[in-house]
């Protein structure tokens, strides 16, 4: 009879262990997927920026004329998101921008956007390499590996270039406004 | 776009990051944004700005080495709930979100991109270890993460993990930019300036106390004048009787009459002895156009471009601040020089510039951008 009594408490104690096994797992489990989506999402974002990046440069690449923009064109033509063509994007962008005489008319106009795509490839590479540390660190869990929690999801790769902006002075708004 | 703006701290005491999220609101709201800000509210008597949401009310917590007002439990999560379920926001922005306050509790509910700004700079901040999964969790569910100086992304890094962008403070240039000085200021024989709380050490106004007290007795009409609530307590004793005349304790002052003080003063000093993580004091004092010395703390170095927008002394030396203060209260020309270098300098943190980066991350976490690599018009083509 009280053999009968401890094993009932024993199964229950047993399920009662399981489910909340289960609610943790699970909880991993969607912290891990949530980690994912961010890692898609910043990688779609870093894409986003590298395509502006390209887009506005070939427009300042058209101002500056076959001549002064032949490098520039050439990297631009070249950048395929890779790391190495990218980094090499960014480099020509500041050596072609150091000029100060190219700084002038309707390319100056086009400075305000090539300083804020370049800030853009920046900051979504930034939000992309955190989310990927993140997501790094979640699947070095025991739980996660124990348990096979990321499935068959690939681990996301940091994205490392050269993306050191041009330095463009920022408009600053004239001392009488002030 | 719709955002929401989240603050951990009590919006009815003054502070750094009530007003860092206060002034980013108004410039977001210019930019034809819409914003609502939710911030627990205490007891204080505060004029509340239409688009602010309050989280309940606080409860004093000693935290990050001073005491902060924060608001936990059910009903904050409650609230923190309904307020992001009916902003329907695009974005949600939350400031500290280590904060366990409404920050926290926000990490938790929402399910959009989140962006978190970073402004704690303190190496040893238990609430920045952030060990626990239920911490983490909360933490790993911001896209986007802004520090407001190098002193804060470092304490990110090393607390947390993975790297955040760089967003300096702003400050409200034109609102500083003029104001008549205070009663009386800043007076015939000279005078030092202070703001902030007294009763904070880490302020350091004890250091700047002891250098007035050697200063004093060989400029007879020198005056300190110290703005900001709190009592100074023993920092007070530094000063012998016969020069307590010269100390001007103004108490709290509102947000008119400070921008009134950092025009009152021939020097304004900035003794603070360290966990600063940025300085909004100095951006402000610089803003008005004030001639400067300040602690070599590294978040103020910075600030000041390295002694271009402003003198440094050695921090927590009081003869060294006695010294270099002595200094520039006899040179006029190099007095000017410093308030011309400053207002020049602070031109990178007003909050046009500042916010307009922010708007710049809002941009790169909306999934959105994932659609504006398709063709086709319904892309969100960021310009």
């Amino acid at each position: 009879m009280i053999e009968d009594v401890l094993v009932v408490f024993v199964v229950i104690g047993a399920v009662l262990t399981m489910i909340a096994c289960g609610f943790y797992a699970s909880w991993r489990a969607t912290r891990l997927h949530r980690l994912h989506r961010r890692v898609d999402l910043s990688r779609a974002g870093l894409r986003a920026a590298l395509e502006r990046r390209r887009a506005v440069t070939a427009d300042l690449v058209r101002e500056l004329g076959p001549t002064a923009g032949a490098e520039l064109g050439a990297a631009v033509t070249a950048a395929d998101g890779g790391e190495p063509t990218e980094s090499e994007l960014s480099r020509e962008l500041r050596r072609t921008l150091a000029t100060a005489a190219l700084r002038t008319g309707d390319i100056a106009a086009l400075l305000p956007d090539v300083a804020s795509a370049a800030k853009g490839v920046h900051l979504a590479r930034v939000f992309h390499n955190a989310a990927v540390a993140d997501t790094h660190r979640a699947r070095r869990s025991r739980v996660v590996r124990l348990l096979r929690l990321a499935g068959g999801a690939p681990l996301p790769d940091f994205y490392e270039i050269d993306d050191r902006p041009p330095d463009i002075p920022v408009p600053v708004p004239s001392p009488d406004t002030m | 776009m719709r955002i929401g703006l989240v603050c951990p701290y009590s919006w009815d005491v003054p502070g750094g990051v009530q007003q860092h999220v206060g002034d980013l609101a108004d410039a977001l709201i210019a930019r034809g944004h819409e914003v609502s800000i939710l911030a627990p509210v205490g007891d204080r008597p505060v004029e509340l700005p239409d688009h602010l949401v309050p989280a309940g009310r606080p409860v004093p917590v000693p935290y990050n080495g001073s005491v902060a007002r924060l608001s936990f439990g059910p009903r904050t999560a409650a609230r923190v709930r309904k307020w992001i379920t009916r902003g329907d926001f695009d974005v949600v922005h939350i400031h500290e979100p280590a904060a366990p306050s409404v920050s926290l509790l926000a990490c938790w509910v929402a399910e959009g991109p989140l962006v978190g700004t970073f402004h704690t700079a303190n190496p040893r901040s238990r609430a920045m270890a952030a060990g626990s999964h239920a911490l983490r969790s909360a933490l790993e569910k911001i896209h986007a993460r802004i520090a407001v100086s190098e002193a804060a992304r470092r304490t990110l890094v090393e607390h947390i993990g993975g790297d955040a962008v760089l967003i300096p403070n702003g400050v409200a240039v034109r609102r500083f930019a003029d104001a008549p000085p205070l009663p009386g200021f800043p007076g015939e024989g000279g005078s030092i300036g202070f703001l902030g709380r007294l009763d904070e050490p880490r302020k350091g106004l004890a250091v700047l106390l002891e250098a007035f007290a050697l200063l004093a007795p060989r400029r007879p009409g020198l005056r300190l004048l110290v703005a900001g609530p709190g009592d100074p307590g023993p920092a007070l004793a530094a000063v012998p009787d016969r020069l307590r005349d010269r100390v001007v304790l103004t108490g709290r002052l509102d947000d008119a009459d400070k921008i009134r003080a950092y025009h009152s003063t021939d020097l304004f000093c900035a003794p603070n002895l360290g966990g600063e993580s940025f300085g909004i004091v100095l951006t402000e004092a610089m803003a008005a156009g004030a001639a400067i010395l300040a602690s070599d703390i590294p978040a103020f170095e910075a600030v000041l471009d390295g002694g271009v927008a402003g003198e440094t002394f050695a921090v927590g030396d009081a003869a060294d601040l006695a010294r270099r203060a002595d200094a520039l209260l006899d040179d006029p020309a190099r007095r000017d020089a410093l308030s011309r270098a400053a207002r020049l300098t602070v031109r990178a943190y007003d909050w046009d510039t500042v916010a307009a980066d922010i708007v710049h991350v809002y941009e790169t976490v909306l999934p959105g951008d994932a659609a504006a690599l398709l063709p086709g018009p319904g892309s969100r083509g960021n310009t």
